[in-house]
């Protein structure tokens, strides 16, 4: 089995496992006073000192959430409600367009529930966002723009994208910049002081934690809105009673992703270069889609053209393969990516991806399944056609 | 793979018997997202979610194929244009010679896949020389091999029917998708055309076709009233008629012919819909197809009984005549054969002979 789709989930961590169990036979709960719950505060406490160091940011600008999802939405709508409130004119969300849909839905959301004005923010051939192409859509009008939210790197073509020059052109106008850093974390250095965005979105089953556990890094000076309402905890911003041994063990996982970025960025990134060039050998037509250079290390992303990508999944699966479209489904069919079509890719040829996602327990044995089986299925997926 | 009971315990009767099976739910909706608000027929997401739960038990990889546009092409287009010509097609046979037969199954053996498997209840025999032949179901009350009788042999050389043996009722195929564990073990059976979700064919021709008033007249053309247009009518119909005048002998009237040309519905007595022969093209059959006349049991819908009749291919044409006179034939319906349990062929028909009024 190559199991290749790393950025859908990876394996947990041996020592984040270790961090759950032991927590989940411990009772406490964090905002309790009594002896049982000041030692879940401290395990919360602890974990999230962890977390930021891991991060660049302060213990106090991390905020935890259910996952990546909530954190997006709590950034995107929270920050969109508290900087309308303080002044009714700020309507505008500038977005790229090829934001995972935990952010490009709720941006949608606000446009159509909130009264907001959605623009996206115009991308090049590899799904970049300048800061020129930022700077423009600010200075139309400076006074009317929410916030911005632009992804620390994308998730199916694995462009990275210029944040730290997008957070300062934002920052020039006093307008908050929220980074989705779900895919950055742990692959690239991500620093959230000196990136000088004002939130920031991880993830914990992506990094080799838990899954339903994610966090918010939010600058002390930003006050979203909550989006979910009840006993206040964490900082008043995110309420519901908190998921101890998830936290602790997030932590550890982050910790690790961390420590382990340099080797991660290098070894991975060499088996993905692998991939790559055997994926060229097989199938010389197949388009390396995302930017060839400034990538995530452990992203290969393909287009096929003439194939279907759901054909070439079934075929690679049947091969024990596991990969992704990338793309996301329409009631279970499959469309062509909004990234790619962002990018300004033919329909058809966008129809035809495979996103390879390598992680921590990635092998050659992996990347040589996929020189074997991947020039065969291609040949076949041609055959089938675009139906 | 629908999502529903027979399709679900169809494919895990095929994983179990050693096939390497690859569950598939069609979209046949030009538009998944109205899918949600969809009333309840086949289709819906919630189908395609029973499909790949039932998929997931069996331990079978589960994909959705979009063959919305072939669907609407070949199967939605060709049903109005057939209702607006005055004719009564059936969807669901067309449904099988050119998606689950035609596109699902060429795409499937490009992909490698050596067959299409499918909740139908039919047989497939595999002679000694390799050939195959189309049979009725063990259990008569459940057969549909009339919906299959489109198919040639090279369709049926990739087809497999693991419900064709069954002899049963539904509720023990449903106990059997209890034991297997399949959660739609319990759901209701769909009927309906499954692209008219609601159930109201007349109201989704009159969306598509409009109002167009015409004449409903006796077998003398004498105007008896008036409709809102005749897509709406089935031959051997008696309700909804909406004539004032009653008829000189006081019986009931019912529609004789529908003719799209003059928008008009002739109307008359029960004796005049006797059809005795009848004439059905673009025949397909399930292996060679016949020389010279025959005699043959023929179906002429789904769920409907067995009729003698004498056959014979002329020009291409089919040529029928019925031992005793049926009732309710309409053109545009298929006639399938039969040599005892063996599906012989297919036609559509074009024109009958009544046994009073002539050929309509």
């Amino acid at each position: 089995m190559a199991y290749l789709d790393h950025a859908a989930t990876t394996p947990m961590l041996p020592e984040a496992v270790e961090a759950l169990a032991a927590h989940l036979t411990v009772t406490g709960n964090a905002s309790s006073l009594h002896a049982a719950g000041r030692q879940a505060r401290r395990t919360v406490e602890e974990s999230r000192e962890t977390l930021a160091e891991a991060l660049g940011a302060r213990p106090s600008e991390v905020v935890f959430t259910s996952g990546g999802t909530e954190a997006d939405n709590l950034a995107v709508k929270g920050l969109y409600w508290s900087r309308r409130d303080t002044d009714p004119a700020r309507t505008r969300v500038l977005a790229s367009p090829v934001e995972h849909h935990a952010v490009l839905d709720a941006v949608h959301w606000l446009g159509e529930h909130e009264g907001a004005t959605v623009e996206y923010l115009p991308v090049d051939e590899y799904g970049r966002v300048h800061p020129e192409a930022l700077r423009e859509a600010i200075t139309r009008n400076p006074h009317d723009v929410a916030l911005a939210t632009v992804m620390w790197a994308n998730n199916e073509i694995g462009t990275i994208m210029p944040t730290r020059e997008l957070a300062e052109t934002a920052a020039e106008f006093g307008i908050p910049l929220h980074a989705d850093a779900v895919q950055a974390f742990g692959q690239l250095p991500v620093d959230f002081a000196e990136s000088g965005l004002a939130a920031m979105t991880v993830s914990g089953h992506k990094i080799g934690g838990p899954y339903g556990i994610g966090a918010l890094i939010l600058g002390r000076d930003q006050a979203p809105v909550p989006v979910l309402h009840g006993g206040g905890q964490e900082r008043q911003v995110r309420s519901g009673t908190l998921d101890v041994p998830a936290v602790a063990s997030f932590a550890v996982a982050g910790r690790l992703a961390a420590e382990q970025r340099e080797w991660f960025a290098r070894e991975i990134g060499a088996l993905r270069d692998d991939l790559i060039a055997a994926v060229r050998t097989a199938v010389p037509d197949a388009i390396l889609g995302g930017d060839p250079v400034d990538r995530l290390p452990a992203n290969a992303h393909f287009m096929f053209p003439g194939c279907e990508g759901d054909s070439l999944l079934l075929l690679l699966d049947a091969q024990g393969i596991e990969c992704s479209t990338g793309s996301a489904c329409t009631a279970g069919v499959a469309q062509p990516s909004h990234v790619l079509l962002a990018t300004g890719t033919d329909p058809d040829l966008a129809r035809g991806t495979l996103r390879f996602s390598l992680g921590h327990t990635s092998t050659e044995a992996d990347v040589e399944a996929v020189a074997k089986a991947i020039g065969p299925a291609v040949e076949r997926a041609r055959a089938a056609g675009l139906s | 793979m629908s999502g529903g009971v027979d399709s679900a315990v169809a494919a895990a009767r095929a994983a179990e018997a050693g096939h390497d099976v690859t569950g598939v739910h069609l979209a046949l909706s030009a538009n998944p997202q109205s899918f949600r608000t969809g009333a309840r027929g086949c289709c819906t997401i919630e189908d395609s979610r029973d499909a790949r739960r039932a998929a997931d038990v069996i331990g079978i990889p589960f994909y959705v194929w979009d063959l919305a546009d072939r669907f609407r092409e070949d199967v939605v287009e060709d049903f109005v244009a057939e209702y607006e010509a005055g004719r009564t097609p059936n969807p669901c046979l067309r449904c099988n010679e050119k998606i689950k037969f035609a596109a699902l199954l060429d795409k499937a053996l490009a992909l490698g896949f050596d067959a299409v498997c499918t909740g139908h209840y039919a047989k497939v025999i595999v002679n000694s020389d390799g050939t195959r032949e189309l049979h009725r179901a063990s259990d008569m009350a459940k057969d549909q091999s009339y919906v299959l009788g489109v198919l040639d042999d090279k369709q049926l050389a990739h087809a497999l029917f693991p419900l064709g043996d069954t002899v049963t009722t539904k509720d023990e195929i449903r106990a059997e998708a209890e034991l297997r564990g399949l959660a739609v073990a319990k759901k209701p059976d769909s009927h309906d055309i499954c692209f008219i979700a609601d159930g109201d064919t007349q109201g989704f021709l009159a969306k598509r076709l409009g109002k167009a008033e015409g004449d409903i007249v006796d077998e003398s053309g004498t105007k008896l009233g008036t409709h809102e247009g005749a897509y709406g009518f089935t031959i051997g119909q008696r309700k909804g008629l909406r004539i004032g005048t009653p008829a000189a002998d006081g019986k009931p009237r019912y529609v004789l012919d529908i003719s799209p040309v003059d928008n008009t519905v002739t109307v008359g007595p029960a004796a005049a819909l006797d059809v005795t022969a009848l004439r059905a093209i673009k025949p397909r059959w399930c292996g060679t197809a016949p020389t010279g006349p025959g005699t043959y049991t023929a179906q002429l819908r789904a769920h409907g009984g067995e009729t003698k009749v004498r056959a014979e291919l002329i020009d291409g044409a089919l040529e029928v005549t019925f031992t005793e006179p049926v009732r309710g034939v309409a053109p545009g319906q298929a006639i399938v054969l039969y040599d005892g349990t063996r599906v012989v062929g297919s036609a559509t028909i074009s024109t009958t002979t009544r046994a009073t009024a002539g050929v309509a």
